[in-house]
């Protein structure tokens, strides 16, 4: 393992800046955000979640895909290419960590996404270890260790040092690169840490939640047709706001905008809660807003480990939580569906 | 780079399946008042894709939209694509209003197709369309038609509002009724002056006609349809393994990722759009 001085955090962002793009947490009007750093930006190891998950830098909310341009009857085809630099992720963790692994069965294969691939294949993700989780974490419920991400290079807060680990090729590769900035520490460096994380995760009030009730081995027709959808839907304003800070939440709209001089297709983040999101010109399937609740909720807690061996689509951030205008959320679902009043 | 596509235009880079392939609109025909039939050809007659009966590609009219139809022509046929679009949206709309020589995206093959080459062959086949639903259809028996002895009896019940509303009629009259091992049964909604065939609904025609379940039944039209058609296919004494269909819902991407045409864990767009009526039962009652 590896370390640098927490007050030297800074610097370390700095040496990953001078040779390669670099996206962290980035404050804007008071919110945090994924954004570029740029000379001055600080690390800010008290906040936990930026509003919006570090799906942004991989799958932005918008992005152009093609440029078309119309002459009388002819056409012709530019598509954009996708994104092939370098880029380091810092500050990642673990449930956007996790949040990846549930957008990589979707958009890696079968056929693969360019664009988000391009990206996943130059990106390196960087993650911090949860120093203080929040009470509305849940990462624990879907069997995420919010101590070991799992990312390219781990980082751990320990005493006053930034102690990392290189997981993967790439991670090596990165810390190889900021050698002179990095001393050599023991490999149980971080455990301290980890530690007082873990006592912290078990005291939290979701600590004991779980998904009974709901995965690849319960019957689908049960699950759907239960009547309390109906009551857990019955507040939900379907602003979608859910969606857009859910780092699993993949589903995506296409649309075309005409510049005058060409037309962009480009695709943007779209939202299972919305009416018009399954509207054809003879209707919808999906025309009740409890249809559309459930439809959100039975993707991540059962059609998708229906399809992808059994993974839930949920990590746990609890960003849903923080956000919903009503306070309606995943974890309600669960402890009313699986059996928990 | 898309596996189908014969462009050299972007080599070199990673083309991405939402891209589509350029192509032009080689002649219209206007099947009824609202359904034209379009034939799409690469540019300089270069072939698109190759598809099997059932599957289905992206049509895109740069500024309006994209948007899932079937491929109506057979896959025996190489140099075009056709398509039988009814004029009922924004798109829809737009497609009527081109003429031939247009310019357009079309990308595919996508979908699973119908088991032609499997659990069809040998089998006597019962075809049951309704409206714009003879679209998916006509490339299957088109396709049986060309593969004749790959199959048994062969009967085909096709239905609509009127007579001027029966979708490529003039081929129904002149290729497919009178062919050997072939019945052709055509029924119109209500009576109308000139027209000396059956009057009635499909489903109602289907039970007069009393089919034997010695066959394998392949059914699409208006959703009101399919349900009445399997009720009265059971009645008949079929299984609902013996009938398949093929389902339309909302697609943007056409490859199983936006996520709107999923029923269940399903998606149309990818797992489907054909399926066995027995599959669709295992899902929510959401298409």
């Amino acid at each position: 393992m590896k370390k640098i001085a927490f007050s030297q955090i800074d610097n370390l962002l700095a040496a990953i800046a001078a040779t390669q793009k670099l996206y962290m947490p980035v404050e804007t009007a008071g919110q945090y955000n994924y954004g570029e750093w740029t000379p001055g930006t600080t690390y800010n190891p008290d906040v936990l979640h930026t509003v919006k998950s570090a799906k942004s830098v991989f799958f932005p909310q918008s992005e152009d895909l093609i440029r078309f341009k119309r002459d009388g009857m002819n056409l012709s085809i530019s598509p954009v290419a996708p994104e092939d630099e370098d880029f380091v992720v810092f500050g990642v963790h673990a449930c956007d960590v996790k949040g990846f692994a549930v957008l990589d069965r979707v958009f890696l294969y079968d056929p693969v996404d360019a664009y988000y691939t391009s990206r996943r294949k130059h990106g390196t993700i960087f993650s911090v270890m949860c120093k203080a989780p929040e009470e509305t974490c849940f990462c624990g419920a879907f069997g995420i260790d919010a101590t070991e991400p799992g990312a390219d290079v781990d980082s751990w807060i320990a005493d006053d040092a930034l102690v990392m680990r290189a997981n993967t090729e790439k991670g090596e590769k990165l810390l190889e690169s900021l050698g002179s900035l990095l001393t050599d520490c023991d490999d149980t460096a971080a455990d301290q840490a980890k530690a007082e994380t873990k006592e912290i995760l078990g005291k939290l009030p979701l600590a004991d939640l779980n998904t009974n009730g709901f995965g690849k081995d319960v019957d689908l027709l049960t699950l759907f047709n239960r009547p309390e959808w109906k009551e857990l839907a019955s507040g939900c304003l379907g602003c979608g706001t859910c969606t857009y800070v859910c780092p699993t939440c993949q589903c995506y709209d296409v649309r075309d905008y005409n510049t005058g001089k060409e037309i962009q297709r480009f695709r943007v983040w779209d939202s299972c809660m919305y009416s018009d999101f399954t509207m054809m010109a003879h209707g919808t399937n999906r025309p009740d807003h409890t249809q559309r609740f459930r439809q959100r909720f039975m993707h991540k807690l059962k059609y998708y480990p229906d399809r992808y061996e059994g993974v839930f689509g949920c990590v746990g951030c609890g960003r849903c939580l923080q956000k919903c205008p009503i306070s309606m959320n995943i974890v309600k679902v669960m402890k009313k569906l699986g059996g928990e009043a | 780079m898309s596996e189908n596509c014969t462009c050299h235009c972007h080599d070199g880079m990673e083309r991405d399946m939402l891209i589509p392939q350029l192509a032009v609109v080689t002649a219209i025909r206007q099947d009824t008042p609202d359904v034209k039939t379009f034939r799409v050809e690469g540019l300089n007659g270069e072939k698109l894709f190759d598809h099997m009966p059932g599957q289905c590609a992206m049509v895109t009219l740069p500024g309006v939209g994209e948007a899932m139809f079937s491929i109506t022509s057979s896959p025996t046929l190489t140099e075009y694509k056709e398509f039988s679009i009814k004029r009922c949206g924004e798109l829809t709309d737009a497609l009527h209003a081109m003429e031939v020589g247009q310019q357009i995206g079309v990308r595919g093959p996508y979908g699973k197709q119908f088991p032609v080459d499997t659990e069809f062959k040998g089998k006597n086949l019962l075809f049951i369309a309704g409206g714009i639903g003879l679209a998916p259809l006509h490339s299957v028996i088109n396709y049986v038609r060309a593969n004749r002895k790959d199959y048994g009896h062969v009967d085909i019940l096709y239905g609509s509002r009127s007579a001027d509303d029966l979708v490529d009629y003039d081929e129904i009259k002149n290729e497919w009724i009178g062919e050997e091992d072939t019945n052709v049964y055509i029924t119109i909604d209500r009576p109308q002056e000139g027209w000396d065939g059956h009057v009635g609904f499909v489903p109602a025609y289907l039970k007069e006609l009393a089919f034997e379940p010695n066959c394998t039944a392949i059914i699409c039209g208006p959703p009101i349809m399919i349900k009445f058609v399997l009720q009265a296919l059971i009645e008949m004494g079929f299984d609902k393994t013996q009938v398949y269909t093929t389902l339309e819902l909302k697609m943007k991407c056409g490859i199983g990722k936006c996520g709107r045409c999923n029923i269940g864990s399903k998606y149309v767009c990818k797992d489907g759009p054909v399926f066995r009526c027995d599959e669709i039962d295992e899902l929510p009652n959401e298409y």
